[in-house]
């Protein structure tokens, strides 16, 4: 399995990484908080550490540490709008319940 | 599903948390409202994908009818109840605008009021009413885009806007439900829009601001990452309206046009002017043509015919840039950028007499009506505690007063509230007593008069200086607060040059309703503070009238005195120091006042004698010595 991006998602964030004018690529990761257990990560990336594992995708580093990536594999990253609104969205088939405004879930 | 956006690393927020910020640009004409997101800087569009929200409000007997493009455009139908260009009367009183020309565009209310009210369908409108219908409609879209409640804004003001203005401003966001920031002057917002503020270097920049209706030119001077205002100048009757108003001046003299009262020409003229001005940003010539109730009237306009039209309105902004260099006291050669702002910038005649009067290629890369608001979003974001810590910069003001105790325990303001930080200033202070060497400084905080009203922030000592009669030394104390609110206060004795240092944080510890109260206090008790401080003022004198008079009289009081008149010195001498332990300033002012007129003759005497000595110079002195050996 892997962590993959759409081809908006993968615009997006080279776009957003050549604006910054710096940094490796993308990090994802979740963290244990929020009101459906866990929450999603989505930071720039500016280094790598020694477990992190790294996908290659669209052109797009990603970079998930190894505990995270148990909750994230076979996410497929995609960017989107809804209204005014626009950003990413995380399709994540290890997702059970997600909680009413899909940034935190349960697996 | 939640649609997120990319945040820097180790500033995730939890979920719900987001820390949603924007920056607004509430103009005169027109209004923007940006925000960070994914790390880029972008205008909020609406659902029409326009980003440019006209500063316009329309008033119907429910309240507001139509805001924005659709109250603009619906102005001519209802001219009295559609209220634009509100900024030029915010935060200006009825006087105010009495003694100016913008009450001319609007209708106001009859009444006593300080606050001028515009009369409307919906009832009088403040000013501050007006901007915060604005600001809401800005408010609506941003929380659209974003997802979310704000946490906080940015608001751009003028460079020129005064603290009474700001205020208003900072009102009218509240009012619209906003938690505003922080306020920051345009020319800053374009300047930081442009990353200049992260410079390593210290820069001077130029921001040149053609609007459409006001010209704007600020001079900055970039300091470790904080922006100053040098100066500004400028015209509030000179924009981009002025251009297309000569574009159709030219093209009714080049047609012998009659236009008389005809509105529907004037507008059909003015809208194709407008229009060839854009074309012409790109193009070397365009067609200008106009039909109207079946004549029809047909020309070409060149690039080089409109820039011979446009000259003198650029000529005329270049009068005000030399303004504000000669006010900021610097010459062209010291500006290392000038940022261009305003739709009117996009004139190539514009960049280029800008560039060759600078002397430098002017900054055009960001959309010139986009630019401020954009800056506003990226302070926004930071203040929003998106970015890493080291990369905060805070424009504030402070909160308090911030002074110095001085003799007697009386508070010398150095900063007084509300100025905006990073801010320095420094005051010179002398020694009260002869031969003194050091000086214990005491810094405080607050409104009122008397040290022991106000808060103590912290003490230090100047010591080692050369000792001096009383009031020839010469202490520089300084007052620095950086942008973090940091306050450094130093004092240096300019003649032996020992300098000491302390640094104080202090907003700490200080909640709002604490700051509200004591400023409170401060306008309650001003009539004691007065009086308190003119007791200690005398008490001051008195000490040190009686102080100097005994250092003199131990010296020579015997060769310049009779007995007599030594006696009336010093019973009114005793006069002075037993007023002075009591509590009535003008008593001690009277015994003061008696002292002065007795002592009078010893002090003429005592004159006379060491203007004698310094005219006669060493050589009498040094023949005294000679006879008389005692």
């Amino acid at each position: 399995m892997a962590i993959t991006l759409t081809d908006a998602a993968a615009d997006h964030v080279k776009g957003f990484l050549d604006n910054r004018g710096k940094g490796i690529g993308l990090r994802l990761a979740v963290r244990t908080t929020g009101c459906s257990g866990m929450a999603y990560v989505l930071e720039f990336a500016d280094e790598v550490d020694d477990e992190d594992v790294v996908f290659d995708d669209n052109d797009v580093k990603v970079v998930v540490d190894p505990k995270s990536l148990v909750y994230l594999d076979g996410t497929e990253l995609d960017f989107g709008k809804e209204g005014l609104n626009e950003g990413f969205k995380f399709n994540n088939p290890n997702v059970k319940d997600e909680c009413g405004c899909g940034e935190s879930f349960n697996v | 599903m939640a649609l997120l956006q990319i945040s820097e690393p180790g500033q995730s927020t939890a979920p719900h948390q987001h820390r949603l910020a924007v920056g607004i640009d509430l103009g005169t004409t027109n209004s923007l409202v940006a925000t960070v997101r994914s790390g880029s800087a972008d205008v909020l569009k609406d659902e029409q994908g326009e980003a440019i929200f006209p500063s316009v409000v329309c008033y119907g007997t429910e309240g507001v009818s139509a805001i924005g493009l659709q109250a603009r455009e619906q102005a001519a139908e209802n001219p009295y109840n559609t209220i634009s260009s509100v900024k030029r009367l915010i935060g200006l009183s009825a006087a105010d605008i009495a003694a100016s020309s913008v009450g001319m565009l609007f209708r106001f209310e009859e009444t006593d009021s300080t606050v001028p009210r515009i009369t409307t369908d919906a009832g009088p409108k403040t000013a501050i009413e007006v901007s915060a219908d604005i600001l809401k409609a800005l408010r609506v879209r941003a929380e659209r885009s974003l997802g979310g409640e704000l946490s906080g804004v940015v608001v751009t003001v003028p460079a020129y806007f005064d603290d009474t203005q700001r205020q208003a401003t900072k009102d009218a966001a509240k009012l619209a439900g906003l938690n505003v920031y922080r306020l920051v002057n345009e020319p800053t917002a374009a300047a930081i829009a442009y990353g200049l503020d992260r410079q390593e270097a210290d820069s001077t920049i130029v921001v040149y601001d053609l609007g459409g209706g006001t010209f704007d030119i600020s001079v900055l001077k970039l300091d470790k990452g904080i922006f100053e205002v040098l100066s500004t100048a400028g015209d509030t009757a000179l924009g981009g309206d002025d251009f297309d108003q000569a574009v159709v001046d030219w093209f009714i003299a080049e047609q012998n046009i009659e236009v008389g009262d005809d509105a529907t020409l004037q507008r059909l003229l003015l809208d194709q002017a407008r229009a060839a001005k854009h074309s012409l940003t790109a193009a070397a010539e365009v067609p200008f043509q106009i039909e109207h109730e079946g004549s029809s009237y047909n020309s070409t306009l060149t690039i080089d015919v409109f820039d011979g039209i446009v000259r003198p309105l650029i000529d005329k902004t270049l009068k005000s840039c030399r303004t504000a260099l000669r006010q900021a006291k610097i010459t062209k050669a010291d500006i290392d950028n000038v940022v261009m702002v305003g739709g009117s910038t996009r004139v190539p005649l514009v960049r280029q007499v800008v560039s060759e009067f600078f002397g430098t290629e002017v900054l055009t890369d960001i959309n010139p009506d986009e630019v401020v608001a954009v800056g506003a979003s990226l302070q926004a974001d930071v203040l929003a505690g998106n970015k890493p810590d080291s990369d905060m910069l805070l424009l504030d003001v402070i909160p308090l007063s911030l002074g110095i105790e001085t003799h007697g325990g009386l508070v010398e303001q150095i900063i007084p509230r509300n100025t905006t930080i990073p801010v320095a200033r420094a005051q010179e202070f002398t020694t009260f007593k002869d031969g003194q060497t050091a000086m214990a400084l005491h810094v405080v905080q607050g409104e009122r008069d008397l040290v022991k009203d106000c808060r103590s922030l912290g003490r230090f000592e100047l010591r080692g200086f050369v000792p001096a009669v009383a009031g020839q030394a010469r202490i520089q104390v300084m007052f620095q607060v950086d942008a973090d609110g940091l306050l450094t206060v130093s004092a240096i004795e300019k003649v032996s040059e020992v300098h000491a240092e302390v640094q104080i944080k202090p907003s700490y510890g200080l909640l709002d309703s604490e700051i509200e109260s004591m400023i409170r206090d401060s306008m309650a008790y001003a009539k004691d503070d007065v009086a308190a401080r003119m007791l200690q003022e005398q008490r001051v004198e008195a000490e040190r009238a009686v102080e100097a008079l005994d250092a003199a009289m131990a010296k020579d009081a015997d060769e310049f005195l009779s007995l007599e008149e030594k006696q009336q010195i010093l019973t009114a001498r005793a006069v002075v120091a037993e007023s002075a332990t009591m509590t009535d300033a003008e008593s001690i002012k009277h015994a003061l006042r008696k002292l002065e007129s007795v002592s009078e003759v010893y002090v003429a005497r005592r004159m006379n004698s060491s203007i004698g000595e310094s005219m006669t110079g060493k050589h009498i002195d040094s023949y005294e010595k000679q006879d008389n050996p005692s």
